[in-house]
């Protein structure tokens, strides 16, 4: 596979050529033929083109889990463009800063959100057009994607990139507060794909099932997967509806389910309600969030012909570390080790080799690693550093890990703040910056507090301006207009004061402290 | 209150914290407008069990079902009609 590769595209064309009829994509019970994907996509290649895309330029994605999603994605591809899928919960202050940050020159949507995106194009001058699913909004600019497609026969483009070019920016949440776009070329995501394919063990007759956001690298690589192999992808838009996925699973034969902790304490939920049973899936994987040791046995009888993967990763370099599903008894707690090509090793704060048993800073070597964060080299040079060969640089990854005498990683923690809810990352400067913004809100604090289900919930500490007399209520429903729903905080509790250190500075600390 | 005035206010109330009853329209997709997420759908479910004397199984709980204040006024009336 990866021989015969050089550009992500090619995999989609390289499988069209191949397979044809073969079904792709079952997107909303419907299937679409490798033929369809591939000539959609180059359709769409050719109107990008026309619409002045260049080598090189950023098109946004924002979309939710769908047909014209996954077009956009290889049709950017093919056009030669750096897509970047920005999560269709995206308020409109966020999403403006996206398309501004990343210098987006298309912008690709879906009518339903039309409410979020239509007043922020009259701000976004880089854009040269937007391209919106279903019904469009009447205006100058926006095009109906389902016109577009059906522009002319889909032709292949000459493609100028190189495996070197960027091939997609994946926005990620960091402790600053500002969201940030992880840089991945055509060489380091084909690579990603071919180790995270031979460690799954999957094969062309795979059938995936993704209910993850596409705009989660996590969600993003089921579809890059399915793709390069020729196998199969079933996309939901969401695991909102867990009995239509369940369905969903049974009825198109689904043999891979990635998940996170949060999807499979809910299905685990719904097994002890009511059994359930999917033979037909052969792995089970879990990233974002560590797996609670005791979910595995009961998983087992839901998924009893399962491989079960517990993985480690992050968007800097898409995965670190799996256990191989055979071990998964012997070694609890562990995320095994690098995956496939590639390796890791500990170090402390000075730089120095850690022993094993004893806690260091992960660091991880390999093609996989991004080429920066874009346009944020003070940012990028936190975390990449020099590594052994002269020039070389390595993902320091800021993780704290232990390592036992046979190489297995163990995660201790984290050195920032981040909060870890349903498997998503959330900064809460983020948060707080949002709610800073609403009028009445003197002073805010948030912070993670452990949640059964949600692995951590976000609670929100604030302080009211005098005279106001906003309810909590109400200022959830501001931070709903404002962040993504996974971000506004579970619980805000108004108090008169926040703690604070001996200088002064709020005390996140003493705040968890009385949780 | 009409079975969907019940649906629309709980929601306004609970997931969007609004009083502005043109939030959203009866037939809009929960999925679609990005108002309820997972866990909200079992609060919900758990509300019209408990508010409509009705149960619902696992497997109902799907978009057909759930994803509309219509939806779910419908599935309410249907699951009353057949007990």
């Amino acid at each position: 596979m990866s021989v015969a590769h050089f550009l992500l595209q090619d995999s989609l064309t390289h499988s069209a050529a191949r397979l044809g009829a073969k079904t792709a994509l079952v997107v909303e019970g419907r299937s679409y033929s490798y033929t369809e994907l591939c000539a959609a996509a180059q359709r769409l290649a050719g109107a990008l083109r026309r619409l002045g895309l260049e080598r090189g330029d950023r098109v946004a994605i924002y979309m939710d889990n769908t047909w014209p999603c996954v077009v956009a994605i290889y049709g950017a591809l093919l056009a030669g463009g750096v897509f970047l899928v920005i999560n269709p919960q995206t308020k409109a202050d966020k999403l403006e800063f996206v398309l501004d940050d990343s210098d987006a020159r298309i912008l690709l949507t879906d009518s339903h959100l039309q409410s979020v995106f239509e007043p922020v194009l009259a701000r976004a001058a880089k854009l040269i057009a937007t391209i919106c699913s279903g019904t469009p909004p009447d205006a100058p600019n926006i095009l109906a994607f389902d016109a577009l497609l059906g522009d002319g026969e889909p032709k292949s483009l000459l493609g100028e990139a190189i495996p070197l070019d960027l091939a997609a920016l994946i926005y990620t949440s960091g402790s600053t507060g500002t969201p940030k776009g992880v840089m991945h070329t055509h060489q380091s995501m084909l690579f990603a794909i071919n180790s995270l394919t031979r460690y799954l063990r999957l094969a062309e007759s795979d059938r995936l099932l993704c209910a993850l956001p596409l705009a989660f690298d996590y969600g993003l690589y089921q579809l890059l997967m399915a793709v390069a192999l020729g196998a199969t992808l079933v996309l939901e838009r969401s695991f909102t509806f867990p009995a239509q996925v369940f369905a969903r699973l049974e009825e198109q034969d689904v043999t891979v389910f990635p998940g996170v902790p949060t999807i499979f304490a809910m299905l685990l939920a719904a097994h002890a309600r009511e059994p359930l049973c999917f033979p037909k899936v052969t792995r089970v994987t879990n990233t974002a969030a560590a797996l609670p040791d005791d979910f595995t046995k009961r998983l087992r009888s839901v998924f009893p012909n399962a491989l079960l993967y517990k993985m480690y990763g992050l968007t800097e370099c898409k995965r670190v570390s799996y256990l191989e599903p055979e071990l998964i008894d012997s070694k609890p707690g562990s995320v095994g080790k690098a995956i496939p090509g590639t390796e890791t090793y500990l170090l402390s704060p000075e730089g120095q080799p850690v022993p094993p048993g004893e806690t260091g800073i992960l660091h991880v070597r390999g093609p996989h690693v991004m080429l920066g964060y874009w346009k944020r080299p003070d940012l990028s040079a936190r975390m990449l550093k020099a590594g052994r060969l002269p020039g070389e640089r390595v993902l320091c990854t800021q993780d704290y890990f232990r390592m036992d005498e046979q190489g297995f990683l163990y995660f201790v923690g984290r050195n920032d703040d981040i909060i870890k809810t349903r498997g998503e990352k959330v900064s809460p400067v983020e948060v707080e910056n949002a709610m800073h913004g609403i009028p009445g809100i003197s002073q805010v604090a948030v912070i993670g507090v452990p949640d059964e289900l949600l692995g951590q919930a976000i609670r929100a500490y604030v302080v009211l301006e005098n005279g106001s007399s906003l309810s909590a209520k109400q200022i959830r429903a501001q931070c709903l207009a404002r962040l993504e729903n996974y971000m506004v905080p579970k619980d805000i509790s108004i108090c008169t004061e926040l703690p604070v250190t001996a200088t002064g500075k709020v005390s996140k600390k003493i705040l968890q402290e009385q949780n | 209150m009409s079975i969907g005035a019940k649906i629309r206010s709980y929601i306004q109330e609970n997931f969007l914290f609004t009083d502005d009853t043109s939030a959203f329209a009866d037939n809009d997709s929960f999925l679609e407008q990005g108002i309820i997420d997972s866990t909200g759908v079992l609060e919900l479910v758990f509300f019209v069990e408990e508010q409509f004397g009705i149960k619902v199984a696992d497997r109902e709980m799907i978009p057909e079902n759930f994803d509309s204040v219509a939806n779910i006024a419908r599935f309410i009336q249907n699951k009353q009609a057949t007990p």
